[in-house]
This record gives C-alpha cells, sequence and structure tokens, in this order.
C-alpha cells in the first residue's frame, strides 16, 4: 500500500506537470483550434531565460517573471508574424498546425546556437533531495511545490477566464469569433493574449520540469506529447478536463511503470487513452462534433 | 483548369498534347538522370522517390480520406524492419518488399478500427500513440531490433556490370511510378471518391451508400501499405536499421511534407517530399544551421500560399496558359 501510495504521488506530481502543458493547449486549441507543436519549444526558450539570468546572479522570482515574460513575447509575436498572415491568405487548420512546426524547428536551432546541446544542470532554490515523511511515503520538497506551483497556475488560470472582463472576452471570442467581433471585443487582441497565456503556463512547467531532468534543447519534447496526449484524455476545448488528463495520465504512467513494465510505461499511458476515448471520443469533458449536415 | 465532357476526359492524365510530350520528356529526363548528373544528386533523387512513395500515402489519408495520423514513424518501422530480416533470411527484393508492404497495412487496418470512432484531433493523438508504442517496442526488444549494433540490410545486386547507385536510383524511380500511377488511378475511382465523401462529411457519405466503416479502415490499409513500402525502401537505402531512425520527428516529416506540398494532390505530395529532402541537402554545409533556416522555410511557404506547392504549381501553369500574351 505504502508503495502504491509513493507512485501515486509521484505520478500526480508529474501529471500536475502534463496538466499544465496540456492546460495551454488547451487554451490555444480553444481559442484558435490549432494544435500547437512549438508548445514546448517556447517553453524551452523561458525556462533558458530563466538558467541565463540565474546564473548571472539574478534572484531566482525575477528570473522566473522574466521567463514567464519571454514565453508569452514568443508566443505572441508569433501569433501576429506568421497565424495571423497565414489567416488572412485562408489558410486552413492543419497548415496552421504546420506553422507551429516550423516555429518549434526555429526554436530548437536558436537554442542549440545560443546554449548548446550540453546538458546543464538547473540551479533551483528547491531541492529534489530533501525529503519529510508523511505516514509511510516520502514527500520531497521538488514534488510538493511543483504541485503547488501546478495548483496555483491552474487557480490563477481559472480566477481570469471566469471573473474578469478579459477572461469573459475570452470565452466570448472562443464560443464565436464573428459574434464576438460585433459586439466590439477585439478578438486579435484577445487571441494573442490567449496565446501569451498559453505559453506562460508551459514555461511554468519546464521551470519546474527542469531541475529533476537535465536542460538542454530538447527537454520538453516528452512533456508535451505527454501534455498533448492529458488534453486529449480530458476533452481538448475543456480546461479542467486538461487538468484531470494530466492527473489521470500522470498517475496512470507512474503506476503502469511501477506494477507492469517501466520500458513500456508511455505506451502504457497511450494504450489507456486510446481505451477511453473509443468509449468517449470526445474526451472525458469534453463537448464538440455536435455537427450538422 | 479545363472543362472536363466525359469521364474518360476526367481518366486522361495530359489533356493536351503540348502537356503530354513535356511529361514525357521529362519523364525521360529522370529516368536518364544517372548519365547526366552529378553523383551526389542520385542518392538525395532516390531519397526523394522512397519519400513520396510514403508521402502520397499519408496524402490519401489525410488529404483524400480527412483522417489524421500522427502515427506513420510506426508503419514506417514496421515495413522497414519486415523488410530487413526476410532480406537478411534471403529473401528476394521484390517479395520483401510486398511483404513489407502487406504487414504495415494489416497493422494499419487494425489501427484503423478507432478511427471509425474518433476524429480530427482525437484521432490525431491516438495514432500518435501507436507510434510511440511501436517505436518503444522496436528499442526494448532485442531480437525484433536487432539489439545495439542495429541490423545490417544486404546491398541490392546490380546487374549487367552497372553502377550501384545508378540501379538504386532506377530502382527506387520505377517503383516511384508505379505507385504514383497507382495513386492517381485510384483517386479516381469509385474509391478515390468514396475517401473525399467521406472527408467532406461522414454521415452525408453514408446516407449516400458509402460504407463508412469499409472505406475508413481501406484508407488505413492503403496508406500504411504505401508506407511500409518507403519504410523498406528507406532501410534499403540506409542499409542499417536502427530503432532511432523511426521516432516522433519522422512522423513529423511525413506531416510537414504533406501540408507543405498540398493537401488532396499527388504530384503535391512528390514536391512536398522533395521539399523536405532537398531543402535540408542544400543546407547542409551549414550544418547547425539546418532547423533555423529549414523552419523559416516552411513558414514561408505556407504564409505564401497556405495551400501548399501543389497550388502554386497550379497557378503558375495557369498563368502561362495565355502564353506568349499578346
Amino acid at each position: 500500500m505504502a508503495r502504491f501510495l509513493q507512485y501515486a504521488l509521484s505520478g500526480l506530481s508529474a501529471g500536475s506537470l502534463y496538466a499544465l502543458v496540456a492546460l495551454g493547449l488547451v487554451l490555444i486549441y480553444r481559442s484558435t483550434r490549432v494544435l500547437n507543436f512549438a508548445h514546448a519549444d517556447m517553453a524551452t526558450v523561458g525556462t533558458f531565460v530563466a538558467f541565463s539570468m540565474i546564473s548571472a546572479g539574478m534572484p531566482f522570482w525575477l528570473a522566473f517573471g522574466m521567463a514567464l515574460l519571454a514565453g508569452a513575447v514568443v508566443a505572441v509575436v508569433f501569433y501576429f508574424a506568421a497565424l495571423v498572415p497565414a489567416q488572412r491568405k485562408g489558410a486552413n487548420h492543419l497548415g496552421q498546425v504546420i506553422l507551429t512546426i516550423g516555429l518549434a524547428f526555429i526554436l530548437q536551432g536558436l537554442t542549440l546556437y545560443q546554449w548548446g546541446a550540453e546538458p546543464e544542470r538547473f540551479p533551483f532554490p528547491l531541492s529534489d533531495t530533501k525529503v519529510w515523511q508523511v505516514g509511510p511515503i516520502f514527500v520531497s520538497e521538488l514534488a510538493l511545490g511543483t504541485l503547488a506551483a501546478a495548483a496555483g497556475a491552474s487557480l490563477v488560470l481559472y480566477l481570469l477566464i471566469q471573473r474578469t472582463r478579459l477572461g469573459l472576452a475570452m470565452r466570448a471570442t472562443s464560443e464565436n469569433l464573428q459574434a464576438a467581433q460585433t459586439l466590439g471585443i477585439p478578438t486579435r487582441g484577445v487571441l494573442a493574449f490567449a496565446w501569451g497565456v498559453a505559453a506562460s503556463l508551459a514555461v511554468v512547467a519546464g521551470v519546474f520540469l527542469a531541475p529533476s531532468s537535465f536542460l538542454d534543447p530538447f527537454f520538453m519534447l516528452d512533456a508535451l506529447f505527454k501534455g498533448l496526449a492529458a488534453a486529449v484524455l480530458g476533452g481538448l476545448n475543456s480546461l479542467p478536463g486538461a487538468v484531470l488528463g494530466g492527473l489521470i495520465l500522470g498517475v496512470a504512467e507512474s503506476l503502469g511503470g511501477a506494477y507492469v513494465s517501466l520500458e513500456f510505461k508511455t505506451s502504457l499511458a497511450f494504450i489507456l487513452i486510446v481505451a477511453v476515448l473509443l468509449v468517449r471520443p470526445e474526451g472525458l469533458l469534453g463537448k464538440e462534433f455536435q455537427e450538422r449536415v | 483548369m479545363d472543362l472536363v465532357e466525359n469521364y474518360r476526359e476526367e481518366l486522361r492524365f495530359a489533356r493536351k498534347p503540348l502537356g503530354r510530350t513535356l511529361l514525357v520528356l521529362l519523364l525521360v529526363a529522370l529516368a536518364l538522370l544517372p548519365w547526366w548528373a552529378p553523383r551526389a544528386w542520385l542518392t538525395h533523387a532516390s531519397k526523394v522517390w522512397l519519400l513520396s512513395v510514403g508521402v502520397i500515402g499519408q496524402n490519401l489519408l489525410m488529404g483524400y480520406a480527412g483522417l489524421i495520423s500522427f502515427g506513420q514513424a510506426g508503419f514506417l518501422a514496421i515495413g522497414a524492419y519486415t523488410f530487413g530480416h526476410l532480406r537478411i533470411a534471403g529473401v528476394p527484393f521484390s517479395l520483401s518488399l510486398a511483404a513489407a508492404g502487406g504487414a504495415a497495412g494489416l497493422v494499419g487496418w487494425l489501427v484503423g478500427f478507432p478511427s471509425l470512432r474518433l476524429k480530427g484531433p482525437y484521432l490525431a493523438i491516438a495514432t500518435l500513440g501507436f507510434g510511440t508504442a511501436v517505436y518503444q517496442i522496436f528499442a526494448n526488444v532485442e531480437w525484433l531490433s536487432g539489439g545495439r549494433t542495429g541490423l545490417p540490410i544486404p546491398p541490392l545486386q546490380p546487374p549487367f556490370g552497372m553502377a550501384r547507385d545508378t540501379w538504386v536510383y532506377l530502382v527506387y524511380f520505377g517503383i516511384f511510378l508505379l505507385f504514383t500511377g497507382t495513386a492517381y488511378n485510384l483517386i479516381s475511382s469509385y474509391v478515390g471518391r468514396a475517401f473525399v465523401a467521406v472527408r467532406d462529411s461522414d454521415i452525408a457519405a453514408e446516407a449516400m451508400g458509402v460504407n463508412l466503416s469499409r472505406y475508413k479502415l481501406l484508407a488505413f490499409a492503403i496508406s500504411s501499405f504505401y508506407t511500409g513500402v518507403s519504410g523498406a525502401l528507406m532501410a534499403q537505402y540506409l542499409g542499417h536499421l536502427e530503432p532511432q531512425a523511426f521516432n516522433i520527428s519522422e512522423s513529423m516529416t511525413f506531416f510537414v511534407a504533406v501540408i507543405v506540398g498540398g493537401l488532396a494532390s499527388v504530384e503535391g505530395s512528390v514536391f512536398g517530399a522533395a521539399f523536405v529532402v532537398l531543402v535540408p541537402a542544400m543546407l547542409g554545409s551549414l550544418r547547425g544551421a539546418v532547423p533555423v533556416l529549414f523552419g523559416p522555410a516552411i513558414l514561408s511557404v505556407l504564409i505564401f500560399e497556405p495551400l501548399g506547392l501543389a497550388v502554386m504549381w497550379l497557378k503558375t501553369r495557369l498563368y502561362f496558359r495565355l502564353w506568349p500574351f499578346r
């Protein structure tokens, strides 16, 4: 039982990071109907910015704030410089997905060029060797911090979307773009803001993932695919679904690795997702596909 | 482009004598490439042909049947390893190639079952899971992947004392022509029109009497047959197989090739395959800068012409139809 709880806890901590990535992906999918394959690389850029600033001797919280800003700037610039012109020319959704893949190539190349391929140790104020014993299980400082950060970020996002005028505008825009425009909502700005917020969420995930693995230009790719899977599991247009999907995926993967097979733990998680999707094709909490012929 | 008056005209490949002449000239020039082009071009061109087969397969699935798959690397790996093991066991080239396509096609048919219920991005992620699973199986099961040393593929033996790269080029070009011709025939037949109907609205297609499950599964099977053959050709081309060659970025390459080339267009698939092979090859001297320049190349094509290179080609042809502009 202790073993089960221990693995469930580490799964929750990993899953909360997947949930953050998934939240960003869902936010972007809801507003622009684009699956963002550059999500990992936006986060990587932000994390590397934080890394450079901490190495230059800045306090962690300042570096963290700058990293969030850097990720958001990359996303907003991409939205205005690539997505908007392509949409004006009548690009379909798949074309826009490919644009994000192009951005991923560019960001990967630039991070490689700027910071090199050498794995770096990310200096982080919380350590994963300092542990507390709670009943039969051990909780590391890092796992606790990760859970707290994910919960905090989700809460801020919830308040932003449900309790502010800007959030209302975001919901209106994702519900019906033309109607929102007619009502005088500056939809371009709102969509760009959604991209920026999504990238910042990914940077939070990146900064908290970096200390438990090494920091190199590709360290977020695995988390991106897990985030995509989590988003689909929860339903691609449901924000609570993204959190639920991320947590379920993290726990399933951790328990699968512990009890079934360590090498195939990613495959096991994907099998679970396909099984869930066969029962609920729109994800656990998603609502889509009410089409008329 | 032109007014098509009857079914026979619709089936005809190049409709005007000038077009037909130019097409024949182009094909002859390409077939004789080993005798007039520098050696370095041959390997790149062979890679374009082998990739084209797979990209056409992916385009049949994605552009015509409207089913998105991110798991192409999985079919590629199944084709490549089936081919590799058969070749090592001494089975002749053509039989191994057919078996590679058949194995991938069978698995594709099975993978197609979720597509009966899933749509759009949900299907994409389910197939992404399939690709990841196949990669992990090949990376972890040693007797399948040949272990740490990988799987060496015996090279093709050229007849008549031909140079090996010339023979490889000709074989690949022949296979490419065969599969392209098949694809053109397929899309102008009942099957191709059924795919398009399913893509445009599956409910309406079903109401018109298209058997949805049969044609969705068929689309997956045909597409993965093409991809499996492409994987086998890639195995022969690389001469050495490692699971790393079939990770997720390979699926992304196929995806990029289809969209940059143009959805629902066979010649677009060839353009797309040429794009993903030749652009990095041209930038090859810059080594580390390849992704930094390949990314903007993708962006500029899609911002300039979101419907891909095929539409760019169509517009060029339309423009020159009035030549010499009197």
